[in-house]
């Protein structure tokens, strides 16, 4: 979509104008670093405001650039030389994003963020109104929100010192409370939860940490830089990447079970096949890296899913099931 | 990676903007066509009418703006236009490097989302007024939403204008309805969208969850339809009809060195006499959510109290034998006891 490019671009030039008006001099690589683009885009940016200007576009009427010493000049831009304000949903965007950050616990900086907010708000004007139509919800959700914020801030400390963390963290799909000694990479929310990124020396692998599954967290003396083999995942891709000993399950799905396609990811959903089992409405094939989470699943979902594939794991289900009736019974 | 089109577009903006904002007189539409010399790519009025309309809508979405007007005498009805250089700066706001860091991190809050685009060209204004950014306490935070749903965008900007619109909504229960909402808000909360508006057909507000909207979001009236109301916190809105009610005290039989994750959030753990099992209390506010975790740990977890969530965790544990091959034979006594409470 070349649109949205231009506007883009058309917005970074408006920006670049007044930027480049206040540092006369500036030389270019510091100029495109402060845009964020890459020296060779900068300069098409000045090739095009170059060809710009006020109607008649002779050459008195058009923009001045120079850059041809490595040091960036411009001038004659009187009609664009103050920065444009905020856009409505511009505005609204970074309000939201700094009410959002308002509630991550432990966050240094509360004068930067307040006075931020408050500057910020007074330039929104009326966008100041439309921010209220959206909120986010990242608040940290535990019965110990004392705990749980202790705990972010000692992630928090391991990372802006470079020092490795000693975690104990639960797994419930095993219900089991492991040890382990991470190298923190950053701390980031997915879907209103928080994790902790980080390099798992026991597992020798990048791994995400639920925070709110982390028991407690120590901050070691020993060195925290991760290997340079860990690399971040792409957020824009799914976190939870499948690995090659996944086992695929097929499940029946009946119709209050059919929340667990939004919930989880799939292989595959398609409509049960008629006449096997009635209250079926989904056929679906699910990923799991451990075969006692989806028994988990199926014992909460009582007689709105069944196992299809593999028949041992419906085995398993019937017995767990059953185990837990008698335990009841006696 | 040049693209000559967006290129030619972008200039043609751009003297657009500077022949409006340096005029002191209103320009009509000829005049405009005459002074951006990108406009002689069209060839006809028509098709400069159709880009002029289009360029128009692109300065808005930036925050460029246009002012319409003109003196009756010069103009007779023809509309002019020009930029006011006061309505289009920025107003002069000088941010600490500190408050610019945290402007940064809470432009990137949206990165993976829908607004990801206005947020990184907001950033870009703010940082032309000069300061550097000092991110130094900020180093490895990422606060990231997503918006994933396809009906946040038209609902995002329904809630903004103050439009209504119609939608199809599938409920808990699967059976889809059409709706007719006055959206006052769009709400993340725990990971999920919500919508809180005003349901036309039921006249009173409800609280929709925006994966559960299917197809097109449609409007049904013009901006600035409706007020939405000034005490309005959307978020204890949705908050309260999301979450559960009061907590109650629940007594569970768990066996030793299982059942962590309740466990951690139990109020008190004792060792019972029952050989290797414990009796852990632990407040639970929603009956059907507790019995859903409860029964994934099958027999390492039982249910004493209260009646309604032991019910409940029974009912999901027969529903599962009797789905996966074990007929609907239920042993044991206990189980029977209770069924006639289950629902």
């Amino acid at each position: 979509m070349s649109g949205r490019a231009s506007t883009e671009r058309l917005s970074r030039l408006l920006a670049m104008v007044p930027y480049l008006l206040r540092h006369p001099g500036l030389p270019l690589a510091e100029a495109a670093a402060h845009f964020e683009i890459g020296e060779d885009e900068l300069v098409r940016d000045l090739e095009l405001l170059f060809v710009c200007g006020t109607p008649g576009h002779l050459p008195d009427d058009l923009i001045e650039a120079e850059w041809e010493s490595g040091k960036v000049y411009i001038g004659n831009a009187e009609a664009i030389d103050r920065p444009l304000r905020l856009a409505v949903d511009e505005a609204v965007a970074l309000l939201v994003g700094l009410r959002t950050l308002a509630e991550v616990p432990g966050l240094h900086d509360r004068d930067a963020l307040d006075g931020a907010l408050a500057k910020l708000s007074a330039a929104a004007g009326d966008a100041a109104r439309a921010a209220q139509s959206l909120a986010v919800d990242v608040r940290v959700d535990d019965t110990d929100p004392g705990a749980a914020e202790q705990i972010l801030a000692t992630c928090r400390a391991a990372l802006r010192e470079h020092r490795r963390l000693r975690l104990r963290y639960l797994v419930p799909s095993r219900d089991e409370s492991t040890e382990r000694e991470v190298d923190p990479m950053r701390l980031l929310t997915v879907s209103g939860r928080w994790y902790l990124e980080g390099w798992c020396h026991r597992s020798e692998g990048v791994r995400l940490f639920r925070l709110d599954r982390i028991e407690a967290a120590e901050v070691l003396d020993a060195d925290g830089t991760p290997p340079a083999q860990a690399v971040s995942r792409d957020l824009a891709e799914d976190l939870f990447r499948p690995s090659p000993d996944d086992v695929v399950v097929t499940l029946d799905l009946a119709r209050q079970a059919r929340w667990v396609v939004e919930y989880y990811p799939t292989e595959s959903v398609e409509p049960a096949p008629p006449g096997e089992w009635a209250p079926a409405e989904l056929r679906v094939r699910l990923r799991a890296a451990d075969t006692r989470w989806v028994r988990r699943l199926l014992l909460r979902l009582g007689d709105g899913a069944r196992v299809v594939d593999p028949p041992g794991l419906a085995e398993s289900v019937k017995d767990a099931a059953h185990a837990a009736l008698v335990a009841y019974g006696g | 990676m040049v693209n000559p089109n967006a290129s030619r577009r972008t200039e043609r903006l751009l003297n657009l903007v500077i022949a409006l904002s340096a005029t002191r007189r209103w320009l009509t539409k000829e005049q405009i066509r005459r002074a951006v010399p990108q406009y002689d790519d069209c060839a006809t009025t028509v098709a400069f009418e159709r880009m002029f309309e289009r360029d128009k809508e692109d300065l808005r979405e930036l925050g460029i703006p246009l002012s319409t007007g003109g003196e009756d005498v010069l103009f007779g009805d023809e509309q002019g236009y020009r930029i006011d250089r006061d309505a289009y700066a920025l107003p002069d706001i000088a941010f600490t490097p500190g408050e610019l860091a945290v402007l940064s991190l809470a432009s990137r809050v949206w990165q993976q989302a829908s607004l990801a685009g206005p947020a990184t060209r907001a950033l870009v204004k703010l940082r032309s007024l000069g300061v550097e950014a000092d991110e130094s306490s900020l180093v490895g935070l990422e606060p990231r939403v997503r918006t994933s749903e396809p009906a946040f965008e038209p609902l995002y900007a329904a809630a903004r204008d103050r439009a209504p619109v119609t939608f199809e909504y599938r409920r808990a229960d699967g059976e889809p309805a059409q709706r007719a909402v006055e959206p006052w808000a769009i709400v993340s909360w725990h990971g999920r969208w919500y919508l809180v508006g005003h349901d036309r057909d039921r006249g009173a507000s409800r609280v929709f969850r925006l994966s559960r909207i299917q197809g097109a979001v449609r409007r049904i009236g013009k901006p600035g339809s409706y007020e939405v109301p000034a005490d309005l916190d959307p978020r204890s809105v949705v908050g309260a009809t999301v979450r559960e009610r009061a907590p109650q005290a629940a007594v569970l039989r768990v066996r030793s060195g299982a059942g962590l994750a309740l466990r951690r959030r139990a109020r008190s753990v004792e060792a019972a006499d029952l050989g290797g099992f414990d009796e852990v209390v632990l407040d639970v506010s929603d009956v059907e959510a507790a019995a859903d975790e409860i029964a994934g740990f099958g027999a390492d977890v039982v249910v004493l109290e209260p009646e309604d969530l032991r019910a409940a965790v029974l009912r999901r544990l027969r529903g599962a034998l009797a789905a996966n091959g074990g007929g609907s034979g239920v042993p044991g006594a206990g189980a029977a006891a209770v069924q006639g409470g289950a629902a």
